[in-house]
């Protein structure tokens, strides 16, 4: 459930990446080019420059702590879903969420990070993940927004991924595909049935369009134009749809299903253009974006609190697991 | 943190297992991804809830990370090559007269 088109740096090293190109091998570098520009695959054990593994660990990291934290706007639903049958619904999607954020934390550890280290940049605050999760989930509305929305946003942005040129991230992003329909799907159709109620449940719904719509524009990342590292990942074969295309490709996907919704996006300025066939749409605020990614959104503190108590309360289960397989290997041994 | 001692001792002593799992019987098990377990057993559990949880595999093995041996990328050349020329090894090597039909 992740949309971002992040990889937002942290921390100090931002080196420019052709000071670093410059420094790598050149036989190795033909070698590693030619692959890319031949659309083939980079594999764990196959010679990279330190730019790209750096880029990738960043970004799959990034994708990977999304997964995790996305789990807890939705999971506040759980105990509050308003039947059983959309009670087992949630609980099977978070439940993938989280087996998505496992897949990409291996995809990450092949490039020769650490679950430990990705962990602990996450749980110090370090790491940035989407931050479409640092808004909270007021009704039960907003998680079939969340369904419809924001998955059908990261639908947009993984389906390209499955195409990465590296290896290991193409195929989590192939498995994550295959699983993320039925989140915008079950999303959408619990919406459908709001809107089929009182006109409370409408409102309802509208009203959780209203919060969400402009955060899931924005959640494709800055504009083209401000995103200097998307010619060098468009080169590398990482990324391969623009951050304004893609958006492009959600809103024109979406105002259509908003129709049969029958819900108003909160936007003025959203018309059909019949010179560029798409839909032209208002400004996003960029300020905001960027505060609530610099930990200012309303939920930050609280998210990364839960995820950390989480883990703390998780201890003694890890540490009984441990000693448990510890006793059967000197049982092992001994016998 | 604190606890980053405690977290960092804990997980890295998870070993690394390699997951393949069988999507019916009569196909083969196929490798699906990896993931952190204490032991075989565990191994096992996490993998149907990670890699199985809407019917994909009916068998499935895990194996620690570290018993593969796997062939050099570097070595793909000299590794590989013997079989390159050996083009009398496929059957549409050899010209059969039409009239003999399917072979």
């Amino acid at each position: 459930m992740y949309t971002q088109s992040l990889s937002i740096p942290e921390g100090s090293t931002n080196k420019s990446t052709k000071a670093i190109e410059a420094l790598e091998p050149t036989d190795l570098m033909t070698t590693f080019n030619r692959c890319i520009d031949s659309d083939g695959r980079i594999e764990p054990q196959n010679w990279m420059p330190e730019a790209y593994r750096k880029t990738l660990v960043r970004q799959i990291s990034q994708h990977a702590h999304s997964e995790i934290v996305g789990m807890l706007p939705e999971g506040n639903w759980i105990s509050r879903a308003p039947s059983l049958k959309r009670k087992v619904i949630l609980i099977a999607k978070v439940q993938d969420e989280a087996g998505h954020g496992l897949y990409l934390y291996s995809a990450a550890e092949t490039l020769g990070t650490s679950r430990d280290e990705m962990l602990e940049a996450l749980h110090s605050g370090r790491a940035k993940y989407s931050s479409i999760f640092n808004y909270p989930t007021l009704t039960w509305a907003d998680v079939g927004v969340i369904g419809w929305l924001v998955d059908g946003a990261a639908i947009m942005n993984q389906i390209p991924l499955c195409r990465c040129s590296y290896g290991p991230y193409a195929r989590a992003m192939i498995r994550v595909c295959k699983e993320e329909s039925f989140h915008q799907r079950q999303g959408y159709e619990a919406l459908l049935v709001m809107m089929a109620g009182t006109q409370a449940q409408k409102n309802m719904v509208q009203n959780a369009v209203n919060r969400w719509w402009w955060k899931c524009l924005a959640m494709f990342g800055p504009p083209d134009e401000e995103s200097p590292n998307t010619a060098q990942a468009m080169r590398w074969g990482i990324k391969r749809i623009s951050n304004d295309d893609l958006r492009q490709k959600f809103v024109d996907a979406t105002v259509p299903q908003a129709k049969i919704l029958g819900i108003t996006l909160p936007d003025p300025d959203l018309k059909w253009n019949e010179d560029r066939q798409h839909y032209d749409f208002g400004k996003i605020d960029w300020d905001e974006f960027w505060a609530t990614v610099n930990g200012e959104g309303p939920c930050n503190k609280e998210r990364l609190a839960t995820r950390v108590k989480a883990w703390e309360d998780g201890q003694w289960v890890r540490d009984a697991a441990l000693a448990y397989a510890r006793k059967q290997n000197i049982q092992k041994v001994a016998a | 943190m604190n606890t980053k001692t405690v977290q960092t001792k804990t997980l890295s002593e998870w070993p690394l297992w390699e997951v393949f799992v069988r999507s019916k019987q009569g196909l083969e098990h196929k490798h699906c991804g990896s993931l952190h377990a204490s032991d075989a057993q565990h191994a096992l559990q996490m993998a149907r809830d990670v890699y199985t949880r809407r019917q994909e595999g009916v068998s499935i093995w895990v194996i620690p990370s570290n018993h593969i041996t796997a062939s050099h990328p570097d070595d793909k050349s000299e590794f590989f090559d013997p079989a390159s020329d050996k083009i009398y090894r496929h059957p549409t090597f050899y010209n059969i007269p039409n009239e003999v039909g399917h072979m």
